[in-house]
Order: C-alpha cells, then structure tokens, then sequence
C-alpha cells in the first residue's frame, strides 16, 4: 500500500483508527474519558509521546541490535513520558493530580509500543514522525468523542461547564451515573466500533472459521 | 575493495558500520542510551523542580482556603491566603512555639527528622514518625477573635498516605470541614474522599461528646453515640474510610491535637 505523509496522518484517523479497527489502547481509554478535559489532555500527551518516541526509534533504527531492541524502545517511551509528566507537574498541575497515574501508564499504552516495533523500526524518521502523531491523534479523536458522551450523559457538563442543569444542584437532568464508571466506555466504544464497521464494511475482520456447506446432488 | 573503504575510515564510522548485533555494539548501544536517556530526564527534572513545588505550595493554599469555605474559583490564593495566621504548636504542650519560623516550618520534613518527630509505638493513622510540631492556621474576625481553626492531619488510606486539613469551629469542637489535599486512592472509588457532597457531610458535626469522649467516626452507621458524631462511609471504599477513621481519631486524639484544642477552649490563644 503506497503510504504518502498525508494517509500517513490521517489514516489513522477512522480508516485504521488504533482504537476501533486496532483495538489497542483500550484500558486507557476506559480510565481517562469521564471528563473531556483530561480527555483532551491526555490526548495530547500520547500524540506528544508516539510522535517523538517513534522519531527516534527510527533515527537509531539501523543501530539498534536485535537482541534488545524491545527494551531500546521502551528507554525511549518511558524518558518521553517521564518528560511528559514532569511538564504537565509544573504547567498544568490541576490536570496532572486528575491523570495521576495515567501519564506514567502511557509507556505501557499498547499504541506507542505498536507504532515503535511495526513502523518506526521500518521507516525514515520524518514518516515515523507522522505516523505517530497520527496515530496520537486517532487515539486523541476517539478519547474525545468517548469524553463528550460521558461527561455530557453522565455529569451534565462539557470541560466542566455545565450544559444540562443537574437534580442535585436544582436542575432538571437526573445524570447517568454509570456513564461516570470505566465500564460505560466499554459499551460505547464496542458501540462505536459497530457504527464504524456498518459505514466502513472493509473494516470488518474475517471469520476465522467457515461454516461448510454440503452442496446436495 | 569494501575492506579498503573501511580503513580509510576513522574508528567512529567502523564502529558504526559493525553489525548492530555484535556484542560490543550492544553493550555499547545499551550504555550509551541509558546515559543519554538518564541525563535528559534529570535535566528536566532539576529545571521544573521550581515550579513544580510552586504548584504544590499554591494548591495547599488553596485547600486551606476550600477547607475554611474562602475559595472561590479565580481568585489570587497567595494574596487570599495573608488572611491566616500561620502558628507552629508543640504537640505536647499544645501551645504555640516561636522556636521556627511559621511561614517557612515544613512538617513533612520535621516529620522526617529524628530530631522534631517521635517514632510512634501505637500508630492507628499508620503514619511512622509524627511530629513534635505541626503548622496550624488561624482565622480570625473582624473584631480580632478567633473564628475558625485549621489543623494538618495525614494517614494511610488503601494505597497511600492521605494529606489533608481539618477545619474546626472557635470552640474547638464543631467541625465545620474536612479536605484532602494529597493522595493516591483509587479514582471513582477511595478517591470519592474529594467528592465535594462527601466533604459536605463533615460539616457541623462535633469531635467530643459532653462527658469530652471522643466520638467522632466515619462508619456505615451511625454509632451508639448520635448523628452528631458519625460521617458515613465511602461505599466501594471501604479501606479508605476506615484510613480517615483512624486518621481523624488519631489526630484529634491525645496523642494529636488535643492538648492544643484544650488551651484554645481554656481561651488561652
């Protein structure tokens, strides 16, 4: 499949979307998409960490011996999210007590390990580049869609601002408590990845096994 | 004429021209990573300690301000924050010491050192080491009296050690709030200890009964003592609620505050 820099960026997006057509990533997802502002931070954060961390696993890639190679590119994810989290500390330090955990859990993220072994290690350090800024970003986009419904159904509000006036503070909306609760991220994501794969049929994996049908003569 | 090519070049490029798996190249390769890889963490880090221990100061301010219901979402917590009056007290005694200066004393470090702090034989808040001396914040009125007081408190929860301050009334014995400031309890579940309609059942609640028995508990029903006296628990977070229990009886407790709470009810401050 011939790749330009432009599919490299915006495949990822929906048409090998890490998360829907992947199914990588996923624990995070669950975790980080009760609200949209860390949704959108931590967004940020994975797009900062794939980008980077698959440019330089390239720029080493035909120095890297074998042997080790699993371990080159985790030293090289885990400086990156140690950077990460030491930015958001003194920039943003109400976002990071929020994340907590999950910026340091970034260097297991599945996504920036997979772009790392199956693109950076192939290709030329600007592509990877880009490769893993869109794949940051098809992560980051699907967070986002995740946080909106979450936080809209489940607590009333967008990035903390309150859209649907909640019972408790006298308002109309009973919220969806479930919706504040990692599993809820489970149903919309596997419904997500049904609507995806109904306008998208290509996206459809095949059976891995076949009914037999016995012709009759 | 590859080999010849090769001598030409310096001892770098042969190096790097080996295959990447030979054995020097991977010791070399690991080597050379972590020390590039450790240096640039380091770096970052030693550059944004300012900062970050600005935040962290600022957001103590803040949460003693919340605790005392000052805050409001905004506002400038360093310059809000003058209208306490920070004392350090001996645990002890429960009177104010001038031994430390009260804007600089840090008791995380004082709790470290052997010097101020003593090792605890009974340590239900799971602790280690408290304190000789503790910063606690004054608030007072118009007229110069006492309004409320704040108080440090910390503790094991389920996963780590929770910091938090206490806000009681003048009297010394009506709760008017509880927060937490540092943490690492499981979010959606032992987390819940910051949820604000749980900190809001702390308000007017009392510490000691009329025969000065300490009564206060966080539990899920209220004990033999009165609603006055029990907080329910976090459900789905049972090991953290049991944590403030035994942080909050702890601190407020003989071997805690209450020598302080007595000279401020003597009306000695």
């Amino acid at each position: 499949m011939a790749q330009t820099k432009k599919t490299l960026l915006t495949q990822p997006l929906v048409d090998n979307n890490p998360i829907t057509l992947q199914v990588l990533g996923i624990c995070s997802a669950l975790a980080v998409t009760s609200s949209l502002q860390v949704a959108l931070v931590m967004a940020l954060a994975v797009t900062a960490v794939t980008g980077f961390a698959s440019m330089f696993i390239s720029v080493l890639r035909n120095q890297i011996p074998g042997s080790i190679r699993i371990i080159v590119q985790m030293v090289i994810i885990a400086s990156l999210v140690i950077i990460v989290d030491q930015v958001l500390k003194a920039y943003a330090y109400d976002v990071s007590k929020t994340l907590s955990v999950f910026v340091g859990l970034i260097i297991t993220n599945c996504i920036v390990m997979g772009r790392a072994e199956a693109f950076a290690m192939k290709n030329p350090p600007i592509d990877s580049f880009i490769d893993g800024v869109g794949n940051g970003l098809g992560y980051g986009a699907l967070l986002l869609v995740v946080g909106f419904i979450r936080e809209l159904f489940g607590a009333g509000s967008l990035f903390g601002i309150t859209i649907f006036e909640t019972v408790n503070n006298g308002g109309w909306y009973v919220p969806n408590g479930m919706l504040l609760l990692p599993p809820s991220a489970f149903f919309i994501i596997g419904l997500l990845i049904w609507a995806i794969r109904s306008w998208k049929p290509k996206q459809v994996e095949e059976r891995e096994y076949k009914i037999q049908t016995v012709e009759g003569h | 004429m590859p080999d010849v090519q090769t001598q030409k070049q310096g001892p770098l490029a042969r190096f790097l021209a080996m295959p990447p798996d030979s054995t020097p190249k991977t010791v070399f390769i690991a080597v050379a990573l972590c020390l590039v890889a450790s240096m640039i963490v380091s770096a970052t880090s030693v550059a944004l300690r300012p900062l970050q221990e600005q935040n962290k100061l600022i957001d103590k301010q803040k949460n003693v301000l919340q605790v005392a219901g000052l805050y409001e979402p905004g506002m400038n917590v360093l310059e809000a924050f003058s209208v306490f009056e920070p004392h350090v007290v001996d645990m002890a005694t429960g009177t104010f010491t001038d031994e430390f200066d009260a804007t600089t004393f840090d008791d995380r470090a004082a709790a470290r050192d052997p010097e101020l702090s003593i090792r605890l034989t009974d340590d239900p808040a799971g602790i280690g080491r408290q304190t000789k001396y503790a910063t606690i914040y004054l608030l007072r009125d118009d007229d110069g009296n006492i309004d409320k007081v704040i108080l440090p408190m910390h503790g094991y929860g389920l996963w780590s050690t929770m910091y938090g301050f206490i806000a009681l009334e003048e009297n010394g014995n009506d709760i008017f709030g509880l927060q937490f400031y540092d943490h690492g309890e499981t979010p959606g579940l032992g987390a819940e200890i910051d949820n604000p309609r749980w900190k809001a059942l702390w308000g007017g609640k009392k510490l000691l009964d009329d025969q000065g028995e300490l009564q206060i508990t966080v539990a899920k029903s209220a004990p033999a003592a009165g609603s006055d006296f029990h907080v329910d628990a976090i459900a789905g977070a049972t090991l953290t609620s049991v944590g403030v229990d035994n942080l909050v009886r702890f601190w407020m407790g003989e071997a805690g505050f209450a020598p302080f709470l007595e000279t401020l009810k003597a009306g000695d401050i």
